[in-house]
């Protein structure tokens, strides 16, 4: 005599199925990985010619082990850091004879899309940590330099196109004003600055 | 007419949950597609130090981790260590851990590989500076300092 088949219950399919869901949900992650991104520097050749910058060009930020600034040759704070880094790097009174003598050269780049030459500064940021300096410290002050830039893009970018420099989505546009404020961040090779 | 009156009262049929267990299915799917699995067991204690100038790290199928901090288990000592992978490494192990990377990815892609510094806060330079160093030498040249973001104060 066949019995008829009962058909499997499929009512619970849906609680399986919402216990794998939340087994994914639980061990999966979620939080988006933010950072600082740099670029390294390709290793010094053998014979490293001897690159020559002037004085005047080069803002000089050193951290000791005890996470002191030294900021062009004197203490500094990292809150005044910002500020200096902007004004080293924009020196507006560049065509003014009276310029200070320490503060970076400009040279003249053509950029089309800003109508032809414009003044893009030499200056370059040196940074120099001690072994003994916390890695907070460090992101700080690198945090600091790179806001510096940032924000003179911002300024050029809102200047000249009506947005920030993040919102800008042309690709042009954001060569442009990459090329006219250059991210000119240098770490020295590592040594010992003292101060233990 | 009889044809075609309704048998039985005017009750509302119950709505159909058979296709419940599809419909949630398809989250499950789409939450297995997008979401990564948590890399490995993090051995040593992290905080990130805080950022304002954050990027967010994109195509993580590209970034390789190197961990740098103090060890969870206190038997071994309060000084930061490099973990890779699931172990506690040196410096000089970082060679081989980036050349295995390398070669786990597409040819088209290792220009784009990206290694994350997630160093605790309370680190020294020095353990840092070796790790860069080593990573220069290897041609790992675009690195990323794992940073939280700080909400920026208005002033």
């Amino acid at each position: 005599m066949a019995r008829p088949i009962n058909e499997i219950n499929a009512g619970s399919m849906a609680d399986i199925a919402f216990l794998l869901l939340i087994f994914f949900l639980v061990t999966t992650t979620m939080d988006i990985d933010t950072g600082i991104t740099r670029k390294l520097p390709p290793p010094p050749p053998e014979e490293m010619p001897d690159i020559k910058v002037k004085e005047r060009n080069i803002f000089k930020v050193l951290v000791n082990s005890r996470d002191r600034l030294m900021v062009e040759g004197k203490g500094g704070h990292i809150s005044l850091l910002k500020e200096q880094a902007k004004a080293f790097l924009s020196n507006p009174n560049l065509l003014d004879s009276n310029s200070p003598e320490d503060m970076p050269e400009k040279r003249q780049v053509d950029i089309p899309l800003f109508g032809g030459d414009v003044w893009v500064t030499k200056g370059i940021i040196s940074l120099k940590n001690d072994r003994g300096t916390s890695y907070d410290m460090y992101i700080q002050v690198q945090n600091e330099l790179a806001a510096a830039v940032s924000e003179l893009r911002d300024e050029l970018s809102m200047n000249k196109f009506g947005m920030k420099f993040s919102k800008l989505s042309d690709d042009e546009k954001i060569k442009a004003v990459q090329k006219a404020i250059p991210m000119a961040i240098s770490e020295a090779e590592p040594e010992d600055i003292g101060g233990h | 007419m009889a044809k075609f009156r309704k048998k039985g009262g005017k009750k509302t049929p119950g709505i159909s949950t058979a296709s419940l267990p599809d419909i949630i299915f398809m989250l499950l799917f789409f939450f297995m597609v997008t979401t990564t699995m948590r890399e490995a067991t993090v051995l040593v204690r992290i905080s990130a130090p805080e950022a304002t100038q954050v990027q967010k790290l994109e195509k993580k199928s590209l970034v390789s981790f190197i961990y740098i901090g103090p060890p969870l288990n206190t038997k071994l000592g309060t000084d930061s260590r490099i973990q890779l992978n699931d172990m506690f490494a040196d410096v000089k192990d970082i060679r081989e851990f980036v050349q295995l990377e390398r070669e786990s990815k597409d040819e088209a892609d290792r220009p784009f590989l990206t290694t994350s510094l997630k160093v605790d806060k309370e680190t020294r330079m020095g353990i840092v500076t070796d790790v860069k160093q080593e990573l220069r030498q290897v041609g790992a040249f675009k690195i990323n300092y794992s940073t939280k973001k700080k909400a920026i104060i208005q002033k």
